[in-house]
């Protein structure tokens, strides 16, 4: 039997090939070569062999009947072996499959070798898959390890225990001995992995984090020789000394000083150090102080401490290098909430990151702006966003324009401003808006009582240039249905009327019913704001007729709407002007899901009721039917229900988003003792958002005499499964009490 | 791998318009970790894959080829990040090399850039001016210089030379054996053994 040939052969062979089949051949070969390799059990070359199999398994090809000869691999004796096994291992072999744990045993014993570089190879391979099985049976080793003088080991010993206690957090435990001395070490990669080490544990357990605060005077220590010392060249990076050890020291402090006055103040003068003298003409300069200034934001930094983070994120945004301003955007974000005003202060640089040729500085630019946005600022910030929205990719649009219109809605200086806003949107990004906008836009502008002529006659001359934009139409069908009277009779004040005649407006409406552009609702909105013209204007019979035809539409919805007008017409003309009168000034409805606005003006006929579907579209309100209200009914359910402490949640839906999940939290106590200093917390995964509003009390009364509630809003856009992680706090007797837990039972209605 | 932003506005007033828009997150269950480093060419082919996460191999698969493709499409002038799934990636063209590591969302990109840089640097002075040929014929050694660095997603050894040095051990460890090998079986081969 000639030797398997070469790795290196087998590479430049493979990559002769000219066509993927030609590949595939030569694979195959090869595979059926080495397999019956392995079935000889040839201890010779099974190296050679696994090491062919690795390569090929990269170019994507199967390698599962390797997987044992890797652990005989690991098992011999010879170094090149267990270095290619062990390798192998960790890319052939899993946690799911019942093999790997065959290499526990391997794993041990080498653990125990006597040279170092074995030691290592064990090592690097539990800290990277070892699956919770393995890591629970050689703990123990690990945290030998972790005791050695050996610094080579002791480095490694440290990453593979987070890896341990990331995999079975209860053996955390066992290697806090062992952590005792690890910051006195010189050496910096034992260093640098026992601050990675402290920093999982403390992140994992508060009252270990309350035990590691003491700490802080060594960290703050190590970080300032780390500053201060001249040039090293074993750690140096462009001027820096080790700043991969500066960036995970910088972190553990940001954990150790959260919430704590003491730690905070005492690693107040280092941070104000590094983020006055670190060099920031390169990448690994900024990264320190990226790092420097998400601790200064959440620690209890003092004030002047938290505008130099500021202003550090300000200087970022004017960097040339794209991937600082990303950078500072993205903290920024985090920070505008508690530090509104320091974070106004770079509005300007932010709007003009919205010109930016990277779609996620664009991102970011674009959602800090909104969040900046105030009344101070409204006219000038929205120049700038709808500037915007002409411009930006179509993946944007749709979130530009629903931030336009809230920010409008809140901070509109003037109606007449508004409406303009409004029109501004709809006619550039008409097609991008989302749906539920609609009704919204339609109430306001009816309650925009002294804009209704001006607002017609824009929307009417947004119509002649462009009808294929829904939402505009749609709101612009309405408006002309309901004061098409003031749109003839060129009552606008705010600008020049235009002269119009009522059949040219008719034109148009028709015309909207035959364009193909035009969806079914789009044709439903036109054809009752037809209708609605009948009482304004005095082509009656034109009506009529255009009722009448309809009266035989294919398409259902219209069809029902004509008959009922044509009804109207004949049997109840006398009814006809009541009915069609202009519509009220609307409230806001509460939520309960998407209602229609039931609006009824004397008596109806015929009764149609009829049961909406839930919504994209939302139909308009229309005084010729009893639309029922659709109350999206979403059943409670108990998320938590432990210890006497009883969690409920009840559901609304947001109108006019859907998308936003309201959820109203009941906490009931059946002990005998009160709950003091209740906290309630919410995670959701990172495709939501979460908003948690003021909680009713921070104390649950006993024996269910009384209930806490609190609001959440969830935004949903993608309409995830909704999954959420909440953690409780209180005392109670005396004692502190805290609980994780998963809450995975949302009624589908609360989601889809 | 469960991303979370957990939320504690109880002295927050509830927030104004923009809500939507903002992420709030005042106390966070710890996300630091690289979850996977991909290698690949400038036509896409892998050149190493290297896994902290347990994944299947189908599951790791469709993850490489989405990946790869995400980040050709990038243009020349766009950041060296991207958000991906729920993780953030940071990548870095090297000759004709894509570096791409996948972080988590509390890990500071602009230091795993560094980390890449770092990982070249080592191979370049392993192989002396790396390129893309030494990688593809000598792949196993990019591995064990990137176990001799990173461990479970971290950084090991911060000092070039040590990575270096225990990587330069290891080898003659190697040689080592492989000599006393070849000196056992010649020795057997004339019958002295």
């Amino acid at each position: 039997m000639p030797a398997p040939i070469r790795l290196r052969e087998l590479i430049r062979t493979i990559r002769t090939a000219r066509t993927q089949a030609e590949e595939r051949e030569m694979i195959q070969k090869e595979c059926a070569a080495i397999r019956s390799s392995f079935r000889e059990e040839d201890n010779t070359y099974r190296c050679r062999n696994v090491a062919k199999l690795l390569y090929m398994h990269m170019l994507g090809y199967p390698a599962h009947f390797g997987q044992l000869e890797c652990l005989k691999l690991i098992a011999s004796q010879k170094f090149t072996d267990k270095r290619i096994g062990y390798l192998g291992a960790m890319l052939l072999l899993d946690e799911r499959q019942d093999v790997h744990l065959l290499m526990t045993n391997c794993i041990k014993n080498d653990l125990n070798h006597s040279t170092q570089y074995v030691q290592g190879l064990a090592l690097c391979t539990l800290g990277c898959m070892g699956s919770s099985e393995m890591c629970r049976d050689l703990a123990g080793e690990v945290e030998k390890l972790l005791k050695t003088s050996n610094s080579y080991l002791r480095k490694k010993a440290a990453l593979c225990a987070v890896h341990v206690i990331r995999k079975v957090p209860e053996l955390m435990e066992m290697f806090l001995p062992a952590t005792k001395n690890l910051l006195s070490e010189k050496n910096h990669g034992v260093l640098h992995t026992s601050v990675v080490l402290l920093t999982e544990m403390c992140e994992r357990s508060p009252d270990t984090l309350a035990h590691f605060r003491k700490l802080v005077p060594q960290l703050v220590r190590i970080l300032k020789n780390l500053i201060m010392s001249g040039y090293s060249p074993e750690h140096d990076v462009s001027g820096i000394s080790d700043p991969f050890l500066q960036v995970r020291i910088l972190r553990l402090l940001r954990i150790l000083g959260k919430n704590d006055d003491d730690s905070s103040e005492a690693m107040n003068d280092i941070l104000a150090q590094v983020a006055t003298n670190t060099e920031t003409s390169k990448n690994v300069g900024n990264a320190i102080l990226y790092e420097t200034v998400l601790t200064i934001m959440d620690i209890k930094s003092e004030s002047g401490l938290r505008v130099l983070a500021i202003n550090i994120l300000g200087r970022f945004l004017l960097n040339n290098d794209k991937n600082i301003r990303y950078v500072a955007l993205t903290s920024l974000l985090k920070t505008v909430q508690t530090d509104h005003n320091a974070v106004q202060r770079h509005r300007s640089t932010i709007v003009d990151c919205l010109k930016d040729l990277d779609v996620s500085i664009k991102r970011r630019a674009m959602e800090l702006s909104f969040a900046l946005v105030n009344g101070n600022n409204i006219r000038g910030m929205m120049k700038e966003l709808l500037y915007f929205l002409d411009s930006c990719d179509p993946e944007f649009k749709a979130d530009c324009a629903s931030g336009v219109f809230l920010a409008a809605e809140k901070y509109a200086p003037s109606k007449r401003w508004h409406i303009d806003t409004i029109m501004r949107v709809l006619t550039t990004a008409g097609s991008y808006v989302r749906d539920d906008s609609v009704p919204n836009l339609i109430q306001l502008i009816t309650n925009s009582v002294e804009m209704h002529a001006y607002t017609v006659q824009r929307l009417y001359k947004a119509l002649l240039d462009d009808i294929s934009q829904q939402p505009l139409v749609q709101v612009a069908s309405w408006c002309i249905g309901e004061y098409g009277d003031l749109l003839v009779s060129g009552q606008c004040e705010e600008e020049e009327p235009i002269q119009v005649t009522e059949d040219e407006v008719l034109d148009v409406l028709e015309g909207l019913l035959v364009s193909n552009l035009s969806t079914p609702v789009t044709r439903g909105y036109s054809l009752t704001a037809i209708m609605k013209l009948s009482t304004r204007f005095s082509s009656v019979n034109r009506i009529k007729k255009v009722v009448s035809i309809y009266g035989s539409s294919i398409d259902v919805e219209l069809q029902q709407r004509a008959v009922e007008y044509n009804a109207l017409f004949k049997k109840y003309d006398h009814m006809r002007p009541a009915l069609l009168e202009r519509m009220p000034i609307m409230e806001k409805t509460a939520s309960n899901g998407p209602t229609e606005i039931v609006q009824t003006n004397g008596e109806t006929e015929p009764s149609t009721v009829e049961a909406k579907h839930p919504p994209p579209v939302t139909q308009p309100t229309n005084q010729v039917r009893i639309i029922s209200k659709n109350i999206y009914c979403i059943p409670s359910m108990t998320a938590y229900n432990k210890n006497g402490l009883k969690i409920d949640f009840t559901f609304e839906r947001a109108n006019p988003n859907p998308n936003i999940a309201v959820i109203t939290i009941h906490a009931t106590n059946s002990t005998e003792a009160e709950m003091t200093d209740f906290v309630f917390q919410a995670a959701v995964p990172k495709t939501f958002q979460l908003q948690l509003l003021s909680p009713s009390s921070n104390v649950v009364p006993a024996l269910n005499q009384g209930t806490v509630t609190q609001v959440i809003r969830v935004l949903n856009p993608q309409k995830q499964q909704l999954r959420m992680r909440i953690k409780l706090t209180y005392t109670h007797k005396g004692s502190a009490v805290q609980d994780l837990a998963e809450v995975n039972n949302f009624p589908p209605q609360s989601w889809q | 791998m469960f991303i979370v932003v957990l939320c504690d506005c109880l002295s927050l007033p509830p927030t104004p318009s923009s809500h939507l828009f903002i992420h709030i997150s005042c106390f966070v269950i710890p996300s630091f970790q690289m979850q996977f480093m991909l290698l690949f060419s400038r036509q896409g082919k892998l050149r190493l894959q290297k896994w902290y996460v347990p994944l299947s191999d189908k599951e790791k698969k469709k993850i490489t080829r989405e990946l790869v493709q995400t980040v050709l499409a990038r243009k020349p002038k766009m950041c060296s990040f991207l958000e991906w799934r729920d993780l953030k990636i940071v990548y870095k063209r090297y000759a004709s090399l894509y570096f791409c590591c996948a972080i988590e969302d509390q890990d500071n990109e602009l230091i795993t850039l560094e980390i890449i840089h770092r990982y070249v640097e080592l191979l370049d002075k392993y192989f002396g001016s790396v390129c893309e040929l030494d990688i593809i014929f000598n792949f196993e050694k990019a591995y064990f210089i990137l176990d001799e660095f990173l461990l479970g997603g971290e950084a090991q050894e911060t000092s070039k030379k040590n990575v270096l040095k225990a990587i330069e051990q290891a080898d003659l460890l190697q040689e080592d054996a492989k000599d006393a090998e070849t000196s056992r079986s010649m020795l057997e081969e004339i019958g002295l053994m």
